[in-house]
This record gives C-alpha cells, sequence and structure tokens, in this order.
C-alpha cells in the first residue's frame, strides 16, 4: 500500500517538472514575499533591537523560515478537489481501489516536497547569505521543526479539503476558497506572529488550528521554545490533526451518498 | 457465483429548483423545492459469467446510472445488488479490484503524465507483478496497437488512441468483469473494428464478463449474444437478438420507383386491408411490410394497376427496429 503512496509522490513530481514555468513563477513570489516582510519587520523594529521579547534578527528568521515552510505546506487541494466534483472527474476516482481524499493528501504530498527539495532548501541557503538570519545549530531544535512542519502540512491539507470539500454542497465555491487562503495566511502567523496579536485575538486563535500551520515550526526554529512548550505545541498540532479527520470523514460519507456525477 | 445480480435496482436523484428573485433565493435558504427523478425504476438483471450484454436505450433512459451503480459508484436507492458477490457502495475498495470500467466520455488516466507510468502507478495500485503481467501488458499493447505512443501524455493522444489506452488500463489487472459506458462514441469504423475484435478475443480467452452501453447498434450486433433494453428506467426487452429480429422485425421494407407520378392515396387503395404503410411521393415511394404482409402480396395488388421502373427489397436492420421500439414503447414488448 505504502508503496503505491510513494508511487503518487513520483508521478505529482514528475507532474510539477512538466509545468515547470508555474514553479519558477511561484519561486519568484516567495522570493518578493520575503524581501517585502523583511523590509516591513525591519522597518517596524527601527531603532529598537527588541519587540515584543523578539529580536530584529529572530523576526526576519521567522520571515524566511515561514515563507519557505509555506512553500512546503501550501497546495492547491481544495481547489482541484472542487474542480473535480464539479467536472465529474471523481466519480472515476471511486473505481480505483484506494481512498480518494487520501491519494489527494499524497499528492499534495509530492508537490510539497518538490518545492522543499528545490526550493525551500536551496532558498533558505540563499536568504541566510543576503539578510543577517540566525538559523540554529542544534539537531533537536531542527527535529522538533521538522516533526512540526509534516503536522503543519497535515493540518493545511485537512482544511484544504475540507474547503474542497464544501463543492458537494455548494457548487461554486471558489470564493470560498479565496476566503480561506487569506484567512489562513493571516490567521497561521504567517504574516504576523501570533504573539504579536493583541492578547484576546492570540487567546482565541490559541483555540483554533489555523497556529499549527505556520506560527508553531516558524517559532521552534527562529526563537526555539522550551523543551515543555514545545512538547505542548507538538501535542496541540497532533490533537487538531486528528481532530480535523472527523469533519473530513463526515462530510466525504454524506457526499459519497448524494453524489451527484455531472454528465455521461 | 453470478456476475451481476440485481433485485428491484432503484436509483432517485433530487433535483434542486431554485426559485427566482432575492425573495426567491432567500426561501430556497431555507426551504428548498425539488423534484424527484426516477432514473432507474426497479430493474432486475442476472448477468452469468463469460457473458457479453449489450444495454440499449435512448439518451435518458438510465444506461450510466445502472453503470454508475453497478460499479460502485452511486448508491442505490433501492433494491438488492450484487456483483461479483460483492456489495459495491459498501464494500468498494475490495470490490472495484475485480472489475474494470471505460467511461467513453471521461479518461481515467492522468491527464498529464506518459502513458506507460499510469500503467506503471495502476500495477502498483493493483499490486501486479512479475512474470504474468508482463506478459499481459505486452499482449494488450500489441492487440491495442497502442506501443507508438506509451510513452506520451494522455493529452495529446486523439480520442481513438486515448480509448484504446483506456481499455488497456481496464484491463491490465485482469477483472472478471468489464464495463463499457459508451466505449465507441465518436471512434472511426477502424478504430471500433479493432476495439469489437478485442474485446471478444478477451471475453474468449479470459472469460470475462462484459457488460456494455452503446448508441452504435452495430457493436451490439458484432459482440452481443444478449441485448438489454431499457426505456424510461424499465427494462423493456431482455433477451438474444435473434428473438429481438423475429419479434419485431418484420418491417421489411419495398422500395418502388414508378415509370409515371402516382399519387400516394392511390397506392393506399390498391392495398387496403394489407399492412402496409407508404411513404413517399411522385415516382418514389417506400412500403413498410408489417404483420406478415408478404412482397408479392403487395406486388400482385399493385402490378395491374401502377408500372414499376424498379424495385429494392430492404430488410430491416436492427436500428430500424430499436427505432420502432423506442417509437412504440414497452407497451408491446
Ligand atoms: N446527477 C444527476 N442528477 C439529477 N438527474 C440525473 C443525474 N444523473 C442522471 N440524471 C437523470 O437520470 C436520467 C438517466 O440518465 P442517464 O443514466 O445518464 O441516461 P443514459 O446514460 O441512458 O443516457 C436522465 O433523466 C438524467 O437527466
Ligand atoms: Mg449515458
Amino acid at each position: 500500500m505504502l508503496n503505491t503512496y510513494l508511487e503518487l509522490i513520483r508521478i505529482r513530481f514528475l507532474m510539477m517538472l512538466a509545468y515547470r514555468v508555474n514553479y519558477y513563477s511561484g519561486m519568484i513570489i516567495y522570493s518578493l514575499n520575503i524581501g517585502v516582510y523583511y523590509f516591513l519587520w525591519m522597518a517596524i523594529y527601527g531603532e529598537n533591537s527588541t519587540v515584543n521579547g523578539t529580536t530584529a534578527v529572530q523576526m526576519a528568521t521567522y520571515v524566511a523560515v515561514a515563507w519557505m515552510s509555506r512553500a512546503f505546506y501550501f497546495n492547491n487541494l481544495d481547489r482541484e478537489i472542487a474542480e473535480e466534483i464539479r467536472d465529474g472527474t471523481v466519480a472515476v476516482q471511486l473505481i480505483r481501489p484506494y481512498h480518494y481524499l487520501l491519494v489527494k493528501c499524497f499528492q499534495g504530498l509530492g508537490e510539497g516536497l518538490f518545492r522543499l527539495l528545490l526550493f525551500s532548501v536551496p532558498g533558505l541557503v540563499i536568504v541566510s547569505l543576503v539578510f543577517p538570519i540566525h538559523l540554529p545549530t542544534d539537531a533537536g531544535r531542527w527535529l522538533g521543526f521538522v516533526i512540526s512542519l509534516i503536522f503543519a502540512f497535515v493540518i493545511n491539507s485537512q482544511i484544504n479539503v475540507l474547503t474542497g470539500l464544501m463543492a458537494f454542497f455548494i457548487l461554486n465555491n471558489t470564493g470560498l476558497i479565496r476566503a480561506k487562503r487569506v484567512l489562513v495566511d493571516l490567521l497561521s502567523g504567517l504574516i504576523i506572529p501570533i504573539h504579536f496579536f493583541p492578547e484576546w485575538a492570540g487567546r482565541v486563535l490559541s483555540y483554533l488550528p489555523f497556529q499549527g500551520i505556520s506560527y508553531v515550526p516558524s517559532t521552534i526554529l527562529s526563537r526555539g521554545l522550551p523543551m515543555e512548550e514545545l512538547f505542548r505545541y507538538l501535542g496541540i498540532q497532533l490533537l487538531w490533526g486528528i481532530l480535523l479527520w472527523i469533519p473530513i470523514q463526515l462530510l466525504w460519507m454524506t457526499a459519497r451518498r448524494r453524489l451527484i456525477v455531472q454528465g455521461g | 457465483m453470478r456476475s451481476i445480480e440485481a433485485r428491484g435496482l432503484t436509483k432517485e436523484f433530487k433535483v434542486y429548483q431554485s426559485r427566482s428573485g432575492l425573495t426567491g433565493a432567500f426561501r430556497d435558504l431555507f426551504n428548498r423545492q425539488y423534484r424527484t427523478i426516477r432514473a432507474v425504476n426497479g430493474i432486475d438483471l442476472t448477468i452469468e459469467p463469460g457473458e457479453i450484454v449489450g444495454y440499449i436505450g435512448e439518451n435518458g433512459a438510465g444506461k450510466s446510472t445502472t453503470i454508475k451503480m453497478l460499479t460502485g459508484i452511486l448508491e442505490p436507492t433501492g433494491g438488492c445488488l450484487r456483483v461479483n458477490g460483492y456489495d459495491p457502495h459498501r464494500e468498494r475498495e475490495e470490490f472495484v479490484r475485480t472489475i474494470g470500467v471505460v467511461f467513453g466520455q471521461r479518461s481515467q488516466l492522468w491527464w498529464d503524465i506518459a502513458v506507460k507510468e499510469s500503467f506503471r502507478l495502476l500495477k502498483k495500485l493493483y499490486r501486479l507483478s512479475g512474470e504474468g503481467y508482463r506478459q499481459h501488458l505486452d499482449r494488450l499493447v500489441e492487440v491495442l496497437e497502442i506501443g507508438p505512443f506509451l510513452d506520451q501524455p494522455v493529452r495529446k493522444l486523439s480520442l481513438g488512441q486515448r480509448m484504446r489506452c483506456e481499455l488497456a488500463a481496464a484491463l491490465l489487472h485482469q477483472p472478471r468483469l468489464l464495463f463499457l459506458d459508451e466505449p465507441t462514441i465518436g471512434l472511426d469504423v477502424l478504430v471500433k473494428e479493432n476495439i469489437r475484435r478485442f474485446l471478444k478475443q478477451v471475453n474468449a480467452e479470459y472469460g470475462t464478463t462484459i457488460l456494455l452501453t452503446t448508441h452504435d447498434l452495430s457493436d451490439i450486433e458484432a459482440l452481443c449474444s444478449r441485448v438489454v433494453m431499457l426505456d424510461k428506467g424499465n427494462i423493456i426487452y431482455d433477451g438474444d437478438l435473434e428473438r429481438l429480429r423475429t419479434q419485431w422485425g418484420d418491417g421489411r421494407r419495398l422500395i418502388l420507383e414508378l415509370k409515371e407520378e402516382v399519387p400516394s392515396f392511390v397506392l393506399n387503395e390498391k392495398t387496403r386491408g394489407l399492412s402496409v404503410k407508404w411513404e413517399g411521393e411522385g415516382t418514389r415511394y417506400t412500403a413498410r411490410l408489417e404483420k406478415g404482409t408478404t412482397v408479392s402480396d403487395v406486388l400482385s395488388r399493385l402490378v395491374p394497376a401502377v408500372a414499376v421502373q424498379e424495385l429494392k427489397i430492404e430488410e430491416a436492420t436492427t436500428e430500424d427496429i430499436v427505432r420502432r421500439i423506442y417509437r412504440e414503447g414497452a407497451a408491446h414488448a
């Protein structure tokens, strides 16, 4: 079974290679974002070397790591699933001996790994030469980061799957998908780290799954967390990863029952 | 074990209707109105291993809906269904390993990657391996003549090329039962020929049961010993093609060319009492002979009165027969 899913990852790799141009333009956009947010934050810091207990170097590192992580966890599963529901391809997928949603997630993973290896890793090296960022050297923190990043991928994919599946109920959910994308970038701490939010907002966000997408992994690498807190955050991520399967399964089961196959 | 066993198989669709205007849209939010369409209406269908069955019916008769239930894509609204011994919807993941499916109007190959990559993925998916698989694949590639474009992405293939690849993909795992929904739609005659020959071979060699829907009755003539005809969700005929012909095929046609123009009422007058329908005008007429009327019955009445230049007798084609059944409906079947 694992074999099959590895094969799916490989195939997504091939497809990404076939559409290299998209990938180049994506690289430019990410680089621009890192530059823009870096200079924005440095302007905010101005003369101060520390804001909210975060040093300027930590902030710069946060920006670089957060965007490079996004290149890995980001995918278009929501749009793909919605499209396949709308044009009826999802029906065809049901004659294959696999779990449709799991297959989608592995395709997303293939895409993520592609960008991670061909973009994030070399990109982070280049950024660390251009901007004064500081990446940790101790293996423990990197390990924590990697685990957290995997969870980030899972949670983000789950939210995408949920949004995509909405197409079963609201056939035109492109607006929803767009709104979700903006919301996730904001609430996950990608644009503003969550401890910069007003206290009440931070408290609300701590009860939502979004912080597990960007804030947690980026913080682990840029600022570091005490061991105890690290485990607490990883635990919360894991919990969301499990919890989110419930609405997905429910939605999927209802959807399959009232599946509408357009055409033919 | 039977390949397909359905009792009272039914599928209803709810079609939601939107009210007009803003207030209508608002009311739709809380109380949507819908209409129920019964696409398949309690059909009984039994298919034994090794049969090739043609499933025919007009557009919208419910053929595709039936296939989607039989393949586990749609959940039946009612009735009992076992296919290859499984409940297709409930036991989907195991069940689909035992069937192959081709939808003529929709690709199941991965659009952007080479055909052989798709095959490779399917091989993993169905856990195929070893020498047996290699031989089977080589065989499929050879008979379907798809060797030359295995390296191309599916989106670059012509329809005929793609359809042959789809067939190979549906048969890689040597399923016991093959569903084909309009497999020859839009294909040219040569490709159709190739596909028919191939399907016959598969059926003879592996004993694969085949259920196919088609608009092209020559597919049915070439392949199927048994025909199931669907009309508005009901089976109106289930039996062999021969019986269909003798039961309905008494519609020979007599095509006449007359020496000079004769108004049609004269012809009607002459053949009064015989079951003949006249079509045409002037010097060209077609007589449709029904209920045992013979050509000589008609000619013996006509020849004394009108001068016939040329005549031709045509057997009813399956196409004619089927069209007639559609027109006259289930009442006669
Ligand atoms: N998803 C659906 N929602 C509503 N009605 C449908 C749906 N699919 C099919 N139908 C209706 O069911 C009937 C049978 O359709 P179908 O099985 O596609 O016919 P065929 O394949 O014989 O042309 C048609 O009246 C069609 O409009
Ligand atoms: Mg159809």
